[in-house]
């Protein structure tokens, strides 16, 4: 797990990344910068990765396989991975800085995904 | 023609990342296989997003294929990204007058022959606008349907926002492609202000998901002020079966645009910033 979460933290302007339980938003494994609160990340990833999946199914979009919030000051990608059925009950997270390379985070992600699971 | 369509389609197989698509599209285009001409359009523009000739292309064949609306969002990308492209100017120009906007297509026509002053078919174009004739097509294989002009769609395609009256829901999100359809303004509350949202088999979904788009803003906005990410300005997802965003044009109020996947998310986020700036003016026409 800590070889997938490398992939994403080496990404330039990436200041941290998880494993997250989707079900009940506590960390399975995490990498992260001084100042980062990892427990807080996953609460509030899971949190908003359920209302977004409830959501994108209303709206007929099907599960989310990525998604990213963009904030003024920052970003909080996220993948979900597991199994498919109940929309992912991992999710893969990185938190990185405005101006980061969101492709490339987004495909790290994907590959962190794959290993996870 | 068949030679070059397939000499191209070999230049284009040996190497897929070479402009000569847009040399292949046009000329299947003119040879009327359009669901060809718009597969390589597609594709092309694919691997060149940010090719303003890409997006023309794609254009011509949508409006052979009668799919004004579409045209128009591509011609508009277009000049977004080329400003002096006087194809697209032209093109603009062609629905413009196609749905009655005479002012507009003049316009347009204008602007491409400051462009280009030594095109003798701009003015040919210009003359023939101003006594009422429809210009030169941009996509000449195309047979235009006169019922075209009247038709909501059409005339949403290519309406002014400006010229929307206040009240007039509909036409919130005027000029943007899938206006009634995938695009939805609703207020903090999960209420609906203007838009539409039908999933795949034509169910229209706007009440269920105005519902469920108040609790996600307020979670995203929770989520990044804890994590000290500043104001959150935009929810992007990339779906199973498409691409939504999610923007506040105003503290109050919610836009969610919906799209199919083959929209990357980069170019979902440029709708979604046009539809919010159209949303945001309209919510002021509104107070």
């Amino acid at each position: 797990m800590s070889a997938a979460l490398d992939l994403i933290t080496r990404v330039r302007g990436v200041r941290g990344a998880m494993l997250v339980s989707a079900e009940d938003g506590l960390v399975i494994a995490e990498q992260l910068m001084e100042g980062i609160k990892g427990g807080a990340v996953a609460a509030l990833a899971a949190s908003l990765a359920g209302r977004l999946r409830r959501a994108m199914e209303a709206a007929g979009q099907g599960r989310s396989v990525f998604w990213h919030l963009q904030g003024e000051q920052g970003a909080l990608l996220v993948v979900p991975s597991g199994n498919a059925g109940d929309g992912g009950n991992i999710l893969v997270v990185a938190v990185a800085e405005p101006d980061v390379n969101i492709g490339l985070v987004r495909l790290e992600l994907l590959r962190a995904a794959e290993r996870a699971i | 023609m068949a030679e070059d369509i397939r000499a191209l389609s070999a230049q284009l197989a040996q190497d897929p990342q070479s402009l000569v698509f847009l040399r292949l599209g046009e000329a299947l285009r003119r040879k009327g296989q359009l669901d060809a001409a718009l597969r390589v359009a597609m594709n092309g523009l694919e691997r060149h997003p940010h090719l303003a000739d890409a997006h023309g292309l794609y254009a011509r064949v949508l409006t052979d294929k009668h799919d004004y609306e579409k045209a128009f969002d591509e011609w508009d990308m277009a000049i977004r990204i080329a400003p002096h492209h006087t194809g697209a100017l032209k093109g603009l120009a062609f629905l413009y007058f196609k749905v009655g906007d005479i002012a507009q297509a003049e316009s347009h026509l204008e602007a491409a022959r400051k462009i280009e002053p030594d095109d003798p078919s701009i003015d040919q174009a210009i003359a023939m606008v101003r006594g009422g004739v429809t210009p030169p097509a941009p996509a000449p294989a195309a047979t235009v349907d006169s019922s075209v002009a009247s038709s909501p769609v059409a005339s949403s395609a290519v309406g002014s926002p400006a010229a929307a009256s206040p009240l007039d829901e509909s036409r919130v999100f005027a000029g943007l492609d899938g206006a009634n359809e995938g695009l939805l303004l609703i207020d903090g509350a999960g209420r609906v202000l203007g838009g539409a949202l039908r999933d795949k088999s034509g169910t229209d979904v706007t009440d269920a998901v105005a519902a469920y788009l108040a609790g996600v803003s307020q979670e995203a906005a929770r989520t990044a002020k804890l994590l000290g990410l500043g104001a959150w300005n935009g929810l992007s997802a990339e779906g199973l079966h498409g691409n939504v965003h999610l923007a506040h044009p105003t503290p109050e109020a919610l836009l969610l645009v919906v799209r199919e996947r083959g929209i990357p998310l980069g170019r979902l986020t440029i709708l979604a910033q046009r539809a919010t700036g159209m949303a945001r003016r309209w919510l002021e026409q509104q107070t």
